[in-house]
C-alpha cells in the first residue's frame, strides 16, 4: 500500500580480512522511521557510509524512490535524495546557522558564477527563495532566532537540530540520522524525539542509527539489528525485542542460564 | 543613516581620485608605490578566493601572475617578432596587441593554468596541497627562465623588455597627459586604471562571497565531507575556485608587465607567493577589508621602511645592509601583528559570541513527561521570534 522509498539488498563490504557487512538488505516505506541498531562494531556506520556513498560496496543493489541509484559519489547520493547527519556533528562552524542551511539548498538550486557576479534577476529571486526556505527550516527545528549566530557558538543540542535542518534543506526523500542522540542528556533526548516524530508526521522518511535503545524502541516503525556485519533480526520493535539472537548479541549468549 | 553612508562613500571616492594628484607633488616615486600596492591588492583578492573562501592553501600563486605578465610581454613587445621571422613578416609594424584582447586573454589563460594546477591536487589538503602548489609556482618560474633555447620564447633570465604601454580610448598611458591645467604622468594614469580594476575585483569578490557558489566554497573550507554530503560537487567547485582566483593573478600580471615595461623570471620568485599569502593571512583571511588592508600594508611597509633603514644604517657606520635590515624589520612587524592579532588585522566579525543556550522554553517541564511514552505532538517546533 505504502510506497517504497529505499530498497537495498545483498550489501557486502570487506575491509582486508574483516567482513564488515555480509548480505545486508533493508526496505523502508514512505513515512516510516526505520531503525538500525546493533552493538559497537556491528557494522551500522559502515552500512550507513555505504548507503550514502562514502564507501564503495563490494556488492549490493540500491533503489531510491523506485529508481536505482549508484552509491559511488557522496554528492550524487545527496542529489538522488538521501540527506544525512553525522555522529560527530559536522557543521560549517564559521558560517552562520542560516548559511549552513542555505548550503543545504545548493543541490536543488542552479545559479552560477555569471548570475552571482552580475546579480541577474534569476539569481536574486533564487537567492531570496533560498534564504526564505532556510529561515523556515530553522524555525521548524526550533532555532530560528539563532539564524545569524555562527554555527560553532550554538549549544550542543541546537547544533544537532541545525544539522537536521541542513539535511532537510536538500529536499531529501530519505533522511539518515547517524546517532542523533549521542551525547545528549535526558531532556534533550525527549525534545529530539519530538522533533523526529514531527518530521515523520510531516510525511518524511527517516533512517535512524542509534545506540539509545529506549529512543529507538519508542520511535521506530521497523528495525534491523546488525551484529558482526550480519543482519540478525528484522521487524517491529516488539518483535525484535523478543528475538533470541538479539538478546544474545546485546546481553551475551549465556545470560538465560542465570 | 543612509545619507551618512552615501556621504562616506562619496568622500572615500573623492579621496581615491585625488590621492595620486597629492602624492605626485612629493614625487612620482610615491605614486609608483601606490600603483604597486594596488597590484598587490588585486593579487591578494584573487588569492583570497582560493585560500580565504575555498580554504585551499596555495603557495604557488605567483605562477598565475607570471602567466599574465608573460602573456602580455609576448603579445605586446618586440620579443616574438625578433625571435621568429615568420611572426615579424605577419606583423610588419611589430606585435602590439590592444588592451581589450590582452586583459581578458590574461585572465582566461591564468584561469586555465589555475584549473591545470587544481586538477591533480584535488585530493590534497593543507600542508600537502601547499607543497604541490609551491612546486607548481617554481616550475613556471623555471620554465620562463629556460625557455630561451632551443627556440627563444621568453628570452630566459634576460627577460622581456620594451613592453608596450596601454593605450585606451585614445589615451596613451605611457605619456604625460594634460587635463584641466594639470599634469597626469604615467604613474598617475596607471593609478586610475589599477583603481578601476581593483574596484571591479572587490565587487566581484563581494558578490561571490554572498552567492550560492561562495557559500559552497566556504562549506568546503569548513568541512569537505559534510559539504559533499550536502550534494556539493567538491571537485568542480575547487577547480572553479582555483580558476577564478588565478584570473585575478593573470590580470594583475598583465598590468605589472605593461606598467614596468620589463619582466624577467626574477619577479616571480617563491618570495612573492609567500608575500601574497602573508598579505591575506595578516589582513584577515576570508574578509575583504582585511585582505585589502593586509595587501596595502605589506606592499607599502617595505617602502616606508626605506626611510627608517637609511638612518639606522648610517648609525652603524654602514655595516648593516639596508635591504637586509628592511627585511628584518618587516619580519618583526609581521611577528608583532600576528602575536597581538592572531586572526589578522581586520578579521571577519564575530557573531553571537554570547549565544544563549537551547531556545526551548518548554524544555524544563518536558523531561517530566514519562520517557517511555511518545510525547504528544509538539507545538513549539516552529516558534518565530
Amino acid at each position: 500500500m505504502s510506497e517504497t522509498i529505499l530498497k537495498v539488498s545483498g550489501v557486502s563490504k570487506r575491509f582486508g580480512g574483516l567482513q564488515a557487512l555480509s548480505e545486508v538488505g533493508i526496505t523502508i516505506l514512505k513515512g516510516q522511521v526505520y531503525g538500525l541498531i546493533g552493538p559497537n562494531g556491528a557494522g551500522k556506520t559502515t552500512f550507513f557510509n555505504v548507503l550514502t556513498g562514502l564507501y564503495t560496496p563490494d556488492s549490493g543493489t540500491f533503489e531510491l524512490g523506485g529508481k536505482p541509484y549508484k552509491p559511488t559519489a557522496v554528492h550524487e547520493v545527496a542529489k538522488a535524495g538521501i540527506a544525512r547527519t553525522f555522529q560527530n556533528i559536522r557543521l560549517f562552524a564559521e558560517m552562520t546557522a542560516l548559511e549552513n542551511v542555505m548550503v543545504g539548498r545548493h543541490v536543488r538550486t542552479h545559479s552560477g558564477l555569471i548570475g552571482a557576479v552580475f546579480r541577474t534577476k534569476g539569481f536574486k529571486t533564487e537567492e531570496a527563495a533560498i534564504a526564505a526556505r532556510a529561515q523556515e527550516l530553522l524555525d521548524y527545528v526550533g532555532i530560528g532566532r539563532f539564524s545569524h549566530y555562527k554555527a560553532r557558538t550554538l549549544s550542543y543540542g541546537d547544533q544537532r537540530r541545525l544539522e537536521i535542518a541542513r539535511a532537510l534543506a536538500t529536499d531529501p526523500k530519505l533522511i539518515a540520522l547517524d546517532e542523533p542522540a549521542a551525547g545528549m542528556n535526558a531532556s534533550e533526548k525527549v525534545v529530539l524525539r519530538e522533533l523526529i516524530d514531527q518530521i515523520r508526521k510531516d510525511g518524511r522518511t527517516i533512517l535512524l542509527i542509534e545506540h539509545d535503545v529506549k529512543l529507538v524502541m519508542g520511535l521506530c516503525d521497523r528495525l534491523t539489528v546488525l551484529d558482526y556485519g550480519k543482519q540478525i533480526a528484522e521487524g517491529t520493535a516488539a518483535e525484535v525485542q523478543k528475538n533470541e539472537k538479539v538478546i544474545e548479541a546485546y546481553l551475551g549468549a549465556d545470560h538465560k542460564h542465570h | 543613516m543612509k545619507d551618512n553612508k552615501t556621504l562616506q562613500y562619496l568622500l572615500i571616492g573623492i579621496g581615491l581620485l585625488i590621492l595620486p594628484l597629492i602624492a605626485q607633488q612629493f614625487g612620482n616615486a610615491w605614486v609608483r608605490i601606490i600603483d604597486i600596492a594596488l597590484l598587490y591588492v588585486l593579487l591578494a583578492l584573487g588569492l583570497n578566493i582560493v585560500v580565504g573562501y575555498a580554504g585551499l592553501l596555495d603557495l604557488g600563486y605567483v605562477a598565475f601572475y607570471a602567466v599574465g605578465a608573460y602573456m602580455f610581454g609576448l603579445l605586446a613587445s618586440p620579443q616574438l617578432t625578433d625571435a621568429f621571422p615568420s611572426i615579424a613578416a605577419a606583423f610588419p609594424n611589430g606585435l602590439h596587441t590592444p588592451w581589450w584582447v590582452v586583459i581578458p586573454l590574461g585572465a582566461v589563460l591564468a584561469g586555465l593554468a589555475g584549473m591545470l594546477l587544481g586538477a591533480p591536487t584535488l585530493k590534497l589538503r593543507g600542508d600537502y596541497l601547499a607543497i604541490v602548489t609551491l612546486g607548481f609556482g617554481e616550475i613556471v618560474r623555471v620554465f620562463m627562465n629556460n625557455l630561451d633555447a632551443p627556440v627563444n620564447i621568453t628570452n630566459g633570465p634576460k627577460g622581456i623588455a620594451q613592453i608596450d604601454d596601454i593605450s585606451m580610448f585614445g589615451v596613451h598611458f605611457g605619456k604625460t597627459q594634460h587635463l584641466f591645467g594639470m599634469d597626469f604622468p604615467k604613474v598617475t594614469n596607471y593609478y586610475y586604471l589599477f583603481l578601476i580594476l581593483v574596484l571591479f575585483a572587490i565587487l566581484v569578490c563581494y558578490r561571490l562571497e554572498r552567492s550560492r557558489i561562495g557559500r559552497a566554497w566556504m562549506a568546503i573550507r569548513e568541512d569537505e565531507i559534510a559539504a559533499k554530503a550536502m550534494g556539493i560537487n567538491t571537485r568542480n567547485l575547487k577547480l572553479l575556485a582555483f580558476g577564478m582566483g588565478a584570473t585575478f593573478g593573470g590580470v594583475s600580471g598583465a598590468m605589472f608587465a605593461t606598467f614596468q615595461g620589463f619582466i624577467s623570471p626574477e619577479s616571480f620568485s617563491l618570495q612573492e607567493s609567500v608575500m601574497i599569502v602573508a598579505m591575506v593571512v595578516l589582513g584577515g583571511i576570508g574578509h575583504l577589508p582585511g585582505v585589502i588592508v593586509g595587501a596595502l600594508l605589506l606592499s607599502a611597509l617595505p617602502e616606508v621602511l626605506r626611510y627608517v633603514a637609511g638612518p639606522l644604517q648610517a648609525m652603524t657606520g654602514g655595516r648593516l645592509d639596508a635591504s637586509i635590515l628592511r627585511q628584518l624589520l618587516i619580519a618583526l612587524a609581521m611577528i608583532g601583528i600576528m602575536l597581538s592579532r592572531p586572526r589578522g588585522l581586520w578579521p571577519s566579525p564575530e557573531h553571537g559570541k554570547a549565544a544563549a543556550t537551547s531556545p526551548l522554553p518548554q524544555a524544563t517541564h518536558m523531561h517530566l513527561a514519562p520517557a517511555e511514552q511518545i510525547p504528544p505532538p509538539v507545538t513549539h517546533i516552529a516558534p518565530t521570534e
